[in-house]
């Protein structure tokens, strides 16, 4: 059987590997990406305390947590969408439009 | 033997997710979150969860990959120079540290609770996908119902982002 903490030491990982990704990619989309890792870093955990735990309250969570990133990725890609059809920035960092 | 499977699971979605981040061609990066999505999956099958196995394959890796997998082709990025920000290598050393605390914090940790109904024995007799759907269509009836409208909100928004701004152009012409 394997220890619960392994599961929560490789979400916990995945997690800031996904964190990582947003902070240092300049690129529009693996940003996006990059919030996958961090989504599925979640589920990870969410499912492995479900399944330890033996209640369904984690799965319910997890599959949510699926629908809303299917949500997120529509929207998040026609505004890059916009941004790049505009000639508005091809980088994160170029972005700056709403700075003050 | 399960053991061995969470080896290989956790070290190649570990190994997939380093690479999304760390590779320079988005679509290579595409294709390795593509590898940690479907490593993802196989964990939920070692943590008795066949009901997310197959939403996480068929949404996750079949839709939600797909569409940013079809963005990067309509964009037709350029492989950059620079693909990362001027000053990553401070922020590496960050990461590295807060994953060495939670890490130390998370191993320290006694993990407990009271243990809900669905058993293992449960979900054998009746099957994971029917215990999702009577728990799913009871308790969490209200959370499904919001998901939906979020989802046709989503939809909507989306469509109103990307469409063509033809009208705008045409009753500026005419004026």
């Amino acid at each position: 059987m394997i220890p619960l903490s392994a599961y929560v030491a490789l979400s916990a990982i995945l997690f800031i590997t996904g964190l990582v990704g947003v902070l240092i990619r300049r690129n529009f989309i693996i940003v996006l990406m990059c919030v996958e890792i961090m989504l599925n870093a979640a589920n990870i955990n969410l499912v492995a305390f479900s399944s330890y735990l033996e209640s369904m309250a984690g799965q319910m969570a997890a599959l949510f947590i699926i629908a809303i990133a299917a949500g997120e990725a529509a929207v998040g890609l026609a505004i890059i969408i916009v941004v790049f059809r505009g000639n508005i920035a091809t980088n994160v960092d170029q972005i700056n439009l709403l700075k003050w | 033997m399960v053991l061995l499977l969470f080896s290989y699971f956790a070290t190649v979605s570990i190994v997939a997710g380093v690479m999304t981040v760390a590779l320079r061609n988005p679509v290579h990066c595409g294709l390795a979150l593509l590898t940690l999505l479907l490593h993802v999956a196989g964990l939920f099958v070692l943590l008795n969860a066949e009901f997310l196995f197959a939403v996480q394959i068929i949404v996750y890796a079949g839709a939600i990959l797909v569409l940013y997998l079809f963005v990067l082709m309509l964009l037709n990025l350029k492989t950059e120079e620079k693909y990362l920000h001027r000053k990553h290598v401070f922020l590496l050393f960050a990461a590295a540290g807060i994953l060495g605390e939670l890490l130390l914090l998370l191993m320290q940790s006694p993990y407990g609770g009271m243990k809900g109904q669905v058993s293992p024995k449960v979900v054998l007799e009746t099957g994971q996908s029917q215990a999702v759907g009577l728990t799913m269509f009871s308790d969490y009836l209200l959370l499904f119902e919001i998901v939906g409208v979020f989802l046709l909100g989503a939809i909507i928004g989306a469509i109103v982002l990307a469409k063509t701004p033809t009208g705008l152009h045409a009753k500026a012409d005419e004026s």
